[in-house]
């Protein structure tokens, strides 16, 4: 199609949800209305959530950006001229100029938004492969040691340095070992991992054949939540297609190392995303959590070594092998080294994913990034890090977002979520909701997450109806303190940092 | 109790565990098929998987009551679930499903009177910048109104019946 015009529309879940579809098809008949000649690329998002369906038109000048487009703005944006990057109350110029954009440093979603996800070819054109076939040069000890070196930490929400991981698992004797990649994003607030299956799936599928390569593992599963249908469909087709073009299989890419994929889909439980628990599942079971030790590197799918990295850990790998360890570290601050993608979530004007380097606060990304409240309302508070992490008052907002400093507030970074509320925010209820979850989710392992929850709950219950307050706030707070050190998981261990950071921020909502 | 002593058997599962090997560890996804296919899990489909499996039927009633996904009975014509998580909290979702309630009046986790509606709570649905977020008949949607999700749900009744 020599002379047609690029025009960029979104596949991301995202866009879809508010009308990218119906955008699309409006452009193909209004362009053939208008005999105009033109290609459709379906890409990911640029995270610019705000403005989906934003749609691009490639120029001489580059991508041109125009959003939210509604199906019924197309007709007056032919008009406009947009085909030529025409100006237009949607415009917003050059996409890589808008401020939002061009403040981030893309590594992990370098490519998010600019290619067609479901092409090779665009793949490796801007960058892809290039980690894997340095990474089947090297031995799988040095794989591990460039990662080691980056300073790569789980970006599921543990933070476990990820190349000690693979070390672990590099070192045990065994006929197999697996690589489970978590995608089971459960944490509110929190999308990137879907946006990157169905942007750039296959920069976690190279990550995993690195995972592979440097762990001696030949077989890997994905096990993505339910509730993410685009996601497991854009997944199984790149699957597909990186077998058929020699990366998955037997001698990939002419070298001797061999890797395969499957995909497993969950069925609806938050516990799912704690790795035990998820491993349980894969395994066709109820997911309960597991004990640990002994731990998954060491014995876990099928009783087997198994490294489980999440989505965006395990994505991040092929550019920490394409540039080097160092070029990675030099992104990030202290203890927290490279960049993480944060999701603006909630009440937010400009809600969307932002990927930086670690160390930037918690003010620039609300209020910078995310202009405050989409509502107009003033902004109260924001709950970093999903359901199991601390809500923040605003006089805490210069915090760093990094592992240690935001520990050292009392929150957690987690997956990278931060959820804004405006000033109509009851925190009483949001602590019985943090419980109310736990008791819904909880896997039943546990007495203190199982029972903890319920009696949390109900103790909330009675402090909101002004029962016997004091008396009622000493038991909640020696319950979480309870549920903190005596629960087998994160779920129950984590649950009391929403409750007790609200009553400790907020006391005015528990009649203090 | 009737049910449970059936020993009627369940082709479709039978080839749906079939095509998976007939490997316990494919449990997740065999009953996906299967509720896929049924709309819900019959206690003939259980019966068979167990079967095909050889597994028991309790550690099979003990997957299948973990996980959210699974029904045990037909569910509505058409489904409507309401993320009611912190994100979507922050945007309104709690009273977009007390609408939804009054609307087609039916508690969240039930069915309509006509069993044409069905109102679920779900955690999540990765649509956090977008809320609130709602999912009918198994397509998401975005920034939803009271309007809206009046519209959406019309919209999809209209098309069943039209169909």
């Amino acid at each position: 199609m020599a002379g047609s015009v690029k025009i960029f529309i979104p596949c991301d879940a995202a866009a879809i949800s508010v009308g990218a579809d119906d955008v699309a098809s409006s452009v193909v008949a209004e362009a053939a209305r208008r005999n105009a000649n033109i290609e459709i690329v379906r890409n990911g998002s640029r995270g610019m959530l705000w403005l989906e369906p934003l749609v691009e038109v490639e120029t001489s000048k580059g991508r041109v950006a125009y959003g939210p487009v509604a199906a019924g703005d197309v007709a007056e944006l032919f008009d406009a001229g947009f085909l030529e990057g025409g100006d237009h109350d949607l415009a917003h110029g050059i996409t890589e100029e808008i401020p939002y954009f061009a403040k981030q440093e893309r590594l992990t979603f370098a490519r998010c938004g600019i290619i067609d996800p479901l092409s090779i070819g665009d793949y490796e054109k801007y960058g892809g492969l290039a980690g894997l076939r340095e990474a089947l040069k090297m031995a799988p000890a040095a794989i591990v040691d460039t990662v080691t070196k980056s300073g790569l930490r789980g970006r599921g929400g543990a933070g476990f340095p990820t190349g000690i991981k693979w070390k672990t698992t590099l070192a045990q004797q065994s006929d197999q070992k697996y690589i489970c990649c978590n995608a089971d994003e459960g944490d509110s607030g929190t999308f990137a991992d879907r946006m990157l299956m169905e942007g750039d799936p296959f920069s976690l599928l190279e990550g995993m054949v690195i995972a592979g390569r440097a762990t001696g593992a030949t077989i890997g599963y994905i096990y993505i939540r339910s509730e993410y249908p685009h996601a497991i469909k854009t997944m199984h087709k790149a699957v597909e297609m990186f077998k058929a073009a020699g990366f998955l299989g037997g001698d990939i890419d002419g070298s001797d190392t061999r890797f395969e994929i499957d995909i497993r889909v969950g069925a609806g439980a938050y516990i799912c995303g704690e790795e035990t628990s998820m491993l349980e599942s894969i395994e066709g079971k109820r997911g309960q959590i597991k004990v640990k030790p002994p731990i998954p590197a060491i014995s876990g799918l099928f009783g087997k070594p198994t490294i489980v990295n999440n989505v965006l850990s395990l994505a991040t790998t092929p550019v920490i092998l394409a540039k080097g360890a160092d070029h990675y570290k030099n992104f990030g601050m202290g203890r927290s080294l490279g960049t993480q993608p944060f999701q603006l979530a909630g009440d937010i004007a400009r809600g969307g994913l932002v990927e930086k380097a670690f160390g930037v606060s918690l003010r620039i990304l609300v209020e910078e990034f995310g202009g405050g409240t989409r509502s107009g309302k003033s902004v109260r508070a924001v709950q970093t890090g999903g359901p199991l992490g601390a809500y923040i008052p605003v006089s805490g907002f210069d915090v760093a977002m990094d592992y240690e400093a935001l520990a050292q507030s009392g929150a957690m970074l987690g997956h990278g979520g931060v959820v804004v509320f405006n000033d109509t925010v009851d925190m009483a209820k949001q602590a019985r909701f943090a419980m109310k979850f736990c008791e819904i989710e909880s896997c039943g392992k546990c007495t203190p997450c199982r029972i903890g929850a319920v009696r949390g709950k109900e103790t909330i219950d009675k402090i909101i109806a002004g029962e016997d307050r004091a008396k009622n706030l000493e038991i909640l707070d020696d319950l979480c303190d309870l549920m903190t050190d005596a629960s087998l998981c994160a779920m129950g261990g984590l649950t009391p940092m929403p409750v007790q950071s609200a009553i400790k921020h907020f006391p005015e909502d528990f009649g203090g | 109790m009737a049910a449970l002593i059936n020993k009627l058997e369940h082709e479709g599962a039978r080839a749906i565990c079939s095509r998976h090997g007939n490997k316990p560890e494919a449990l997740l996804e065999i009953l996906h098929k299967t509720q896929q296919a049924d709309s819900y899990l019959s206690d003939e489909a259980l019966r068979t998987i167990a079967d095909a499996l050889n597994i028991s039927r309790a550690e099979i009633h003990g997957v299948v009551s973990f996980y959210h996904d699974y029904r045990r009975e037909a569910p509505a014509d058409h489904i409507i679930r309401i993320c009611r998580a912190e994100a979507c909290q922050a945007v309104g979702s709690e009273a977009l499903a007390a609408h939804a309630e009054e609307k087609w009046l039916t508690p969240t986790g039930g069915v309509s009177a006509d069993r044409q509606i069905g109102l679920e709570a779900v955690y999540c649905l990765g649509n956090c910048a977008l809320g609130p977020a709602a999912m009918v008949d198994g397509e998401l949607h975005g920034r939803v109104t009271p309007e809206r999700l009046e519209t959406l749900v019309a919209r999809r009744v209209d098309e069943a019946e039209g169909a």
